[in-house]
């Protein structure tokens, strides 16, 4: 660890420092989820769990992942699972015995041992080299003040180069839309039944 | 009044509602904020129709859904997700109509190559079309599932 520090500036330490805090606590919130059976608990705590990886992303630089990441991950997806929970019991079932969580168990460790084998081909991190930043990337940021004169290029590459996909996407969130409101209902129409029913017990 | 006061005495919620009647207006200017600077900051139309949502999402959990039907009816949510889906359509058919291809904004005003305008307002549109659809769409999503439990009691806290 000291030969480690003994390469880096202080700077540099420091955000490794961070790294590992950040990280160290986004594992620690996966487990608690993993062994809570409370389910307002476990959907409180997958909202921290994106607020921690949202402010990983800030770290690693990602700021436009991180501000999707905290507005969706740690506020809608709570917000409606919250909403979800409503209608459902509150707390899970019991745990199965631990014989039979072996499998899982090994599924989980063989998985992760490959994802670990793999990384060792990742280029290194912000490598000016690596083939994200060479070709594309490059050709991008050279060409985008000249061909969309718009200062930030993620939303020059979303809006404008990737025009089509990006339509694609808000086409994916209007089917979801529709598809939830097709199978539960657009919401007013069982919401009145559901205070009809209340007036009636009263 | 005095039937007022009696109710403000039994509602203990009266600190989420105080800070929640402060936050909402931010949260909204805020999403209005991240979709006009998305030119030149982080962020554009997904996340500032997901955080607009999350305003009214907040309102109606703790004013009521009731309430929030009243605010922001859930057939003005759906039809705001479908114009804003078939506006981000229109601009690349004005932009076919002009001669160029599905979304290509260089087309959408008569300008020389050098010209920028038809990329800012191309830009500037479409993004509005994304925060209309998501905005609508995360608020209909969230009416089914909160319109079949009316009022969140207290024990579900």
């Amino acid at each position: 660890m000291s030969d480690i520090a003994s390469h880096l500036a202080p700077s540099e330490v420091a955000v490794v420092l961070i790294d590992i805090a950040l990280l160290t606590m986004m594992a620690m919130t996966a487990i608690a989820i993993a062994r809570l059976r409370s389910l307002f608990a476990i959907v409180i705590l997958s909202g921290a769990y994106s607020l921690f990886s949202a402010t990983w992303f800030v770290a690693v630089d990602a700021v436009d992942v991180a501000f999707t990441e905290a507005a969706v991950g740690a506020g809608i997806s709570t917000a409606l699972i919250l909403g979800g929970m409503l209608l459902t019991s509150r707390t899970a079932k019991e745990d199965s015995q631990v014989s039979k969580r072996i499998a899982p168990l090994l599924v989980c460790f063989v998985t992760g041992a490959v994802l670990l084998y793999a990384t060792i081909d990742l280029p290194g991190f912000g490598d000016p080299t690596s083939p994200a930043n060479t070709y594309l990337a490059q050709e991008y940021l050279e060409r985008n003040m000249t061909d969309i004169g718009v200062p930030n290029v993620v939303t020059s590459i979303l809006a404008s180069y990737r025009g089509f996909d990006t339509f694609g996407e808000t086409g994916v969130v209007f089917i979801a839309g529709v598809a939830v409101a097709l199978l539960i209902g657009f919401g007013e129409r069982s919401l009145s039944a559901s205070l009809r029913k209340k007036s009636e017990d009263e | 009044m005095a039937e007022e006061s009696e109710k403000t005495a039994t509602d203990h919620h009266i600190i989420l509602r105080v800070t929640a009647k402060l936050l909402i207006p931010i949260i909204t200017l805020y999403a209005f904020y991240v979709q006009f600077h998305g030119d030149y900051s982080p962020g554009g139309g997904f996340q500032a129709g997901v955080i607009f949502a999350v305003g009214i999402i907040l309102y109606a959990l703790v004013f009521g859904v009731v309430d929030a039907l009243k605010l922001v009816p859930a057939s003005f949510a759906r039809y705001l997700a479908l114009s804003g889906f078939l506006l981000y359509g229109l601009i690349g058919v004005i932009t076919m109509v002009n001669g160029g291809n599905f979304l290509d904004y260089d087309f959408l005003f008569a300008e020389g190559p050098e010209g920028h305008h038809g990329q800012h307002y191309g830009i500037l549109g479409v993004e509005l079309g994304v925060l209309f659809a998501v905005a609508g769409s995360m608020l209909t999503i969230f009416y089914a599932f909160a319109g079949r439990a009316p009022e969140i009691r207290d024990e579900d806290w």
